[in-house]
């Protein structure tokens, strides 16, 4: 076994961030993520990275966004007011597939809320946020230790699938301290996209061989000249108009994700083998669940939980096969029922759904999870 | 001990952020698990302040306090907000400026003068904090005198370890003192 450290959830992702290959990071400190930004300003520069505070929240996207074209992992973080700002550099990254993080610790909201207290309401956001049609994925930790093993799993699905990871943390996770351990070197998994490092005058930067993920990524300043874009491109990075193009392009970047869902989509039960009812929830709100559910089992009720791990693409696959076997669900979010409405879609035929949601900046409870749990005896 | 839920509660400004992050990092040091969270508001000083610590021999789910086994206030205005509806086998330790309020089991309140002892004796009101961490552990039995000290020089400003050392030192006495006495 490795050595136990306390760490908190944000300097926890920051590390996981390093080990994954990290080397530069942008940002504009923001409460409740502002610690990322000062640990990846400590450790950065001692691993031979860069960090920058930039003027703003889109400077710094844009930054990370420069940094990854330039052939360096890079991420940034923020919360939810930053979060809106970054949206449309969001969009563009999953247009000209650029892989990167963004982390956004999540707080109550809407606009900037209250500042130091937790929430969820950012669910939605992650996964629409940015306008058009986009792929996108997003992953949620609910330990410290998830902070650190899940960021690198970001990192790693980032440069696989050339496309921006959303980090979706909470004030729950951010800000808990825990004793953790850190996980070997030689266990961690490290995945690197795929690159171009020779200048070669025929090939087109965006072009792809048959059985290719993505196409192949060469850093700026090292290989071939070409152009990126936000608007609809062809192989050739350059901008088109045509129909046909655009439906191509956009086909392609949407199935990147969806046909690779097996690779992507994790989730985690607990005591799900026997269960009855089951709690949803992901992020902060998990530790209630598990209180909720040890409480719950001692009343004699069959109680598991269903946790996406992989918020972005919806889990929808393991929740229907584990709804088959449910009276009900209870969905446990901090925010007035985002995930609810997914849940309702994929279940909502087979078994009773409840709600618990809090967005008044407080923590959702055991005894509240739990009252619902009981009620349904 | 297989749970203790320990709750500090005081003013933003006086370290009981960084008091309760000395206590989870002795229970880590003593192979226990720990959640440590905080809630404060945007105020950087003045503003109210929570922190907990929880400690336990098994993995823990929720990290927030929920039935505290231990409350240290202070601020009249925290020892009024969270003192007032503690269990009642809560060991409840308040500065001995504060006025007690009528809730609280005289035989489960201990007094002891944290900020006076800092200003004073220590010669820093700003090492109340380790002061405290000191007086908790001595009550609480947390962690040896090695890995309490170990905890301490770990999360104080670099160039502060000897005066928070004297600090911790004090708080200990403080509560040796007085089951001496």
């Amino acid at each position: 076994m490795g050595k136990i450290v306390l760490m908190q959830g944000n300097e926890a992702c920051v590390e996981g961030a390093i080990a994954a290959g990290m080397r530069f990071y942008a940002g504009y400190p923001i409460t409740p993520s502002t610690e990322i930004a000062e640990r990846s300003a400590l450790r950065l520069p001692q691993v031979g990275g860069k960090f920058i505070q930039m003027e703003d929240e889109i400077g710094s996207i844009a930054c990370a966004i420069g940094a990854s074209v330039a052939g360096v992992k890079a991420m940034t973080a923020t919360s939810g007011p930053g979060f809106s700002l970054k949206q449309e550099n969001l969009g563009y990254a999953c247009l000209a597939e650029i892989p990167l993080v963004v982390v956004d610790v999540q707080r109550q909201g809407p606009s900037t809320g209250m500042a130091t207290s937790p929430s969820q309401g950012d669910v939605m956001m992650a996964r629409w946020g940015t306008h058009g049609d986009h792929p996108m994925i997003t992953l949620s930790p609910s330990s410290v230790k998830e902070c650190y093993d899940l960021v690198i799993r970001a990192f790693n699905l980032s440069e696989k699938y050339r496309t921006p990871v959303i980090f979706l943390m909470d004030e729950i996770v951010g800000h808990l301290r825990e004793g953790m351990e850190i996980t070997p070197e030689d266990e961690i998994e490290i995945v690197n996209r795929p690159t171009v490092l020779y200048p070669d005058p025929k090939r087109k930067p965006y072009q792809m061989k048959k059985g290719q993920l993505v196409p192949k990524m060469a850093p700026f300043g090292k290989g071939q000249r070409y152009n990126i874009t936000g608007l609809i491109h062809d192989e050739s990075g350059f901008p088109t108009n045509s129909n046909a193009e655009a439906e191509k392009l956009l086909h392609r970047l949407m199935h990147k994700i969806s046909d690779n869902y097996e690779d992507i989509v994790q989730t985690e039960e607990v005591g799900m083998e026997d269960a009855e009812v089951a709690i949803f929830c992901y992020g902060g709100t998990m530790r209630a669940a598990m209180s909720a559910m040890e409480e719950a089992r001692a009343k004699g009720i069959k109680c598991g939980i269903f946790r996406p791990v992989t918020i972005w693409p919806f889990p929808e696959k393991e929740l229907r096969k584990a709804a088959g076997k449910l009276k009900k669900i209870i969905v446990a979010e901090h925010n007035y029922g985002q995930l609810l409405l997914e849940v309702q879609r994929v279940a909502g035929s087979m078994c009773e759904i409840e709600f618990v949601g809090k967005y008044n900046g407080s923590v959702i409870t055991p005894e509240e999870i739990l009252e619902k749990a009981v009620n349904s005896k | 001990m297989s749970r203790m839920e320990i709750r500090l509660a005081g003013s933003g400004g006086q370290g009981v952020i960084l008091a309760s992050v000395i206590l989870a990092e002795a229970a880590v040091i003593a192979g226990k698990y720990t959640a440590q969270s905080q809630s404060y508001g945007p105020e950087a000083r003045g503003g109210a302040c929570k922190a907990e610590t929880l400690i336990s021999d098994a993995p823990i789910g929720f990290t927030k306090v929920r039935h505290p086994d231990f409350l240290m206030a202070l601020t009249q205005k925290s020892l009024d907000k969270y003192g007032k509806d503690v269990p009642e086998r809560c060991l409840v330790l308040m500065d001995d400026s504060l006025t007690a309020i009528p809730e609280l089991d005289p035989e489960k309140t201990v007094r002891y003068p944290i900020l006076k002892t800092a200003a004073e004796k220590v010669g820093r009101i700003q090492t109340a904090n380790v002061v405290a961490v000191g007086c908790i552990n001595s009550l609480l039995h947390l962690a040896d005198h090695e890995s309490i000290r170990k905890a301490v020089l770990m999360h104080v400003p670099a160039g502060t370890e000897e005066i928070n050392l004297k600090a911790l030192e004090a708080g200990i006495e403080l509560v040796n003192k007085a089951e001496h006495a």
